[in-house]
């Protein structure tokens, strides 16, 4: 028998309530009730990372979290970075100058667990970027845009210049 | 100027925030979905498929069998234009679905439900007998007499076996004193993994069908469906939207046939069919497979005497892009290092796996990881240094192939070598990484490749572009070539502002191609893009200009040979002086009472030529032996693809046909059951392709040698990034613990087994100096002297 259950919660800023199928991912949720497209079906088994979204501000593959588990929860996609008067981020302009941008399908959930690790304003070296985001899969940049994408911008929110010495490297 | 600029990708804003649309993006949530039911045999006959249980669950619409297929039209799968000549023709050897089951994971049946668990769960009740036959997996047994056969017209498996013969062979090795080097090389099976999985889907207007497609190959897929359906090519319309990256397996028919068949099924439904990850990897396209075995007759003065090439190639079940993959690699071996003695024999046989298709790089990845490791093999056998031997026997400036017309015009060999030596400290390393001992040991190795750009003259080159001029003075460009991700759309951005001369925003490219309205063009591959869509760009945007400046001359009375447009403005060239900008002529030509034109211009430019593409890589590796595990510490390719229209948007290319070539070299291999024929690692936990933290940085180097055939100096470069990185890795490998690898992937697993065989674990660690002439000894089996 199928079962559903009435959930509530917050999707980029707003108050949402879905009745949903209690066997739906989160990516169901967002992709088919709400029609937030970015989050992108890859595998659906939680190997590539392109559904990323944030949780309470962490990230998730969202295809294999729950979505009944999203109840009362904030969640956050790509769709809610930029302004409603389509202004977007610092991560979201260093994608576009590094052209860590190809065919982009891997783009926003590399972008959400970005958005992750740079909400923690650390230092991180190359090294631990590699590992923040090494549970995304990409076929189009060998990760080497979307790292300098990171790293670019975490240096700035950080006030250090992009030249500053790298920690832990050499 | 902006070919040359790296200015940012026109699609760039979009994708960074979630607003480009791709297949399933764009699909009404009232289709149906269709789910596929594979065949759980390698080779066999369906007898019975009892659908009565899966019929009982609700939701489902219909399930249809191969049973049901009342016309049986076979076709052809390959992305390859259309030949009117029947000898040209791909072979038509697929069925929408099938009671021959050839692979394990061949489509037999389909259910049609309102959702996507009924589908799912109708699947899991669906019964099958079959009639089981033997099957063969290994491409060498498959070629045996008595080995289970595929397809009857092709005796002992054998699709295809091409030759090449120049001077005498036989007669050359007699020569005295020539040493004999001889090795096998092994190339995995491999999957593509875009990260969109293949998706489609497909509704009746009239008896008109819609496709939406996943597709690099919108006007191909049109004509392939009306084939497999039997339809008018007219009443089929086929739509590309954005694509999550496709690399050769969307270079395919996949299952827009079967789509289109079931929404005829169910009345013209829309349905759609959304491919699962599981079953991308063993029901779309594969890598072709290929084993190599190379024999080379060297002087002693470490020139070819004599050169024989064997290349056996897997197709799997059906033929899709057959024999032109191993055709390619092997066209290749007489032109990279030219040899006045050569045999070539290359053979593509069926075997009862996944289906083999087009992948990035065409065979040349398999080619070289052959011709380039045998090379390295040759100078080690020779005492000669690797970049020293590839230099002397490298094609030199003036090469010309007598067939492809294609020349070496500049030393893009030696120039590309230079500067990725160069940028990896090159010379150093490989002297302190001589006669190392110990466990731990580095290495630094080279290997080269050569690509042709676009498919003339084996098939036909088209491109069409229209332009139409609106009232703003900006314009929409429309070409069959086909952006996937690779950023053509921008590359067509910044040709077409050159030509007519305004500023890129005022170029409108229409990235999302329907086969109703876009003009005729084959499509994403063969690394054609830039190169052919250049022709019929530049050739329609001086149409356009041509017919813009004829009405300026109406509106300025100045005569159109002292008129220019620059910038968006009429200028007159004999003295500079801006007479209007575009934007008021264009709204002039529209609206005029007295003269109304609307403004567009379209042509077809045919391709009659072709262009060698060329560049290098160098790897440097740190191989941990009792572990078997190689790690690349540095690793840089540097291309010459002639003019690079966007560097930035070229460097980032690179990048990721570099990862593709470390996943080939070091971890990616499908994996089949001996037993069933059954893929084993069909995802992406249990097939590895490299992850952010397999990579050193990525260096992408270019020198730019302007390609004189082109009509913007560019060449290939979609798939050469992919083609020499393996080899250079393997070559590193070797040049750090003597062992010549044969198989990629060079994982553990096949590490263990190159170590074990070169008796690297025979003796006491650390007995550093025989364990080098042991190393040297077992490189030095390949070789005799004659």
């Amino acid at each position: 028998m199928k079962q559903y259950k009435l959930i509530h919660c917050t999707v980029n800023g707003k108050e949402r309530e879905a009745m949903i199928d209690v066997r739906a991912s989160l990516t169901d949720l967002l992709r088919n009730d709400f029609r937030l497209t970015s989050v992108k079906k890859g595998c659906e088994v939680g190997e590539c990372g392109a559904c990323n979204v944030l949780v309470n501000g962490e990230c998730f593959n969202s295809c294999i979290y729950l979505a009944v588990w999203a109840d009362g929860k904030e969640i956050l996609t790509l769709e809610g970075l930029a302004d409603p008067d389509g202004g977007i981020s610092d991560i979201q302009q260093a994608f576009i100058d590094e052209a860590a941008v190809q065919c982009g399908f891997c783009t926003p959930g590399a972008i959400m667990s970005a958005v992750e690790i740079l909400n923690e304003k650390r230092l991180l070296s190359d090294e631990e970027i590699r590992v923040r985001m090494s549970g995304h899969l990409c076929r189009c940049t060998g990760y080497e845009n979307i790292l300098r994408a990171v790293k670019k911008t975490m240096l700035k929110r950080l006030g250090l210049s992009s030249e500053a010495p790298e920690k832990q490297e050499g | 100027m902006y070919a040359g600029k790296s200015v940012k990708r026109v699609d760039a804003y979009d994708k960074v925030t979630g607003r480009t649309r791709y297949t399933d993006d764009l699909c009404d949530r009232g289709a149906y979905v269709a789910r596929i039911l594979h065949s759980t045999i390698a080779h066999g006959k369906v007898l019975k498929i009892d659908t009565a249980e899966a019929e009982k669950v609700p939701g489902v619409v219909k399930i249809l069998t191969c049973f049901d297929l009342k016309e049986k039209h076979y076709f052809a799968t390959a992305g390859h234009p259309w030949s009117t000549d029947p000898a040209h023709q791909d072979v038509a050897d697929r069925l929408i679905l099938t009671e021959d089951v050839k692979f394990y994971g061949d489509d037999i049946a389909a259910v049609v439900a309102e959702d996507e668990v009924a589908a799912a769960q109708a699947l899991r009740l669906i019964r099958v007998e079959y009639e089981e036959y033997p099957f063969v997996l290994d491409v060498q047994e498959a070629m045996k007499d008595g080995a289970p056969q595929l397809h009857e017209a092709y005796p002992n498996n054998i699709l295809k076996h091409t030759q090449i013969r120049k001077g005498d062979y036989e007669q050359a090795i007699k020569e005295p004193g020539l040493i004999k080097v001889e090795g096998w090389y092994d190339t995995p099976t491999v999957q593509h993994c875009h990260i969109e999985n293949f998706i489609c889907y497909a509704e009746m207007t009239g008896d008109r069908i819609q496709i939406v497609s996943s597709t690099q190959i919108p006007h191909i897929v049109r004509r392939v469906v009306g084939q497999a359906l039997g339809m008018d090519w007219g009443r089929i319309k086929v739509v590309k939207p954005y694509i999550g990256g496709g690399f050769g397996n969307k270079q395919d028919i996949l299952y827009e046939p079967l789509c289109a068949w079931l929404s005829i099924q169910t009345g013209g439904h829309l349905v759609k069919l959304d491919v699962p990850r599981e079953e991308t990897f063993v029901s779309n396209r594969v890598r072709h497979a290929i084993r190599s075995h190379i024999i080379s007759w060297v002087r002693p003065d470490g020139t070819y005497a004599a050169r024989k090439l064997e290349c056996f190639s897997d197709q799997g079940a059906y033929a899709s892009h057959g024999h032109s993959i191993c055709a390619k690699g092997a066209g290749a071996f007489p032109q990279l290092y030219p040899c006045d003695n050569v045999e070539v024999d290359a053979y593509t046989v069926f075997t009862n796996k996944p289906v083999a298709g087009a992948m990035r790089g065409y065979g040349i990845p398999q080619a070289m990881w052959a011709v380039e490791g045998h090379t390295e093999e040759v100078a080690a056998v020779l005492n000669e240094d690797p970049l020293e031997f590839r230099r002397k026997n490298l094609m030199k400036v003036g090469y010309t192939d007598g067939f492809s017309k294609n020349e070496m015009y500049a030393d893009s060999f030696n120039q590309c070598l230079e500067k990725a030596m160069e940028a990896i400290d090159y010379k150093r390393k490989s002297e302190e990484y001589k006669n190392q001992t110990g466990d731990i040991r580095k290495g630094i190795g080279m290997a080269v490749f050569w690509y042709n750009t676009a498919v003339w003259p084996i098939s036909l080159e088209t491109s069409s572009c229209r332009m139409v001029l609106n009232p703003d003075g900006s314009f929409q460009v429309q070409v069959g070539e086909t952006e996937i991700g690779q950023g053509a759309d921008t590359a067509f951005a910044q040709m077409a502002a050159d030509v007519v001369g305004v500023p890129i925003e005022k170029v409108h490219v229409m990235s999302c191609q329907d086969t109703d309205v876009t003009p005729f063009g084959t499509g994403a591959y063969a690394s054609r893009q830039t190169y052919t869509a250049g022709f019929s760009i530049r050739q329609t945007g001086l149409l356009l200009k041509e017919r813009i400046l004829d009405y300026a001359h109406i509106l300025t009375r100045m005569p159109v040979f002292n008129l220019d447009i620059i910038d968006g403005n009429i200028v007159r060239t004999t003295d500079g002086r801006v007479l209007m900008s575009l934007a008021s002529l264009a709204e002039e030509a529209q609206y005029s009472l007295s003269e109304s034109r609307h403004i567009t211009a379209e042509s077809t430019y045919q391709i009659k030529s072709n262009a060698y593409s060329f560049g290098c890589t160098i790897a440097e590796v740190e191989v941990d032996i009792p572990m078997c595990k190689v790690t690349l510490v540095d690793v840089v390719n540097c291309h010459d693809a002639g003019k690079l229209i966007n560097p930035s948007l070229a460097e980032a290319q690179v990048h990721g046909g570099m990862s593709m070539g470390i996943g080939y070299g070091l971890s990616e291999k499908m994996i089949f059951d001996p037993k069933t024929g059954r893929t084993l690692n069909n995802n992406l936990l249990d097939y590895k392709l490299s992850t952010f933290m397999d990579h050193p940085d990525l260096k992408a180097l270019f020198v730019e040698n302007e390609e004189p055939t082109s009509a913007f100096g560019t060449k290939a470069l979609g798939e050469p990034p992919a083609c020499s990185v393996a080899p250079a890795i393997r070559n590193a490998v070797f040049h750090a613990t003597g062992v010549a690898v044969k198989e990629a992937p060079m994982n553990p697993h096949n590490l263990f087994r190159a170590f074990s065989e070169a008796g690297l674990f025979d003796k006491e660690p650390g007995a550093g100096s025989k364990e080098d002439d042991d190393a040297a000894a077992s490189s030095g089996k390949n070789q005799e002297v004659q």
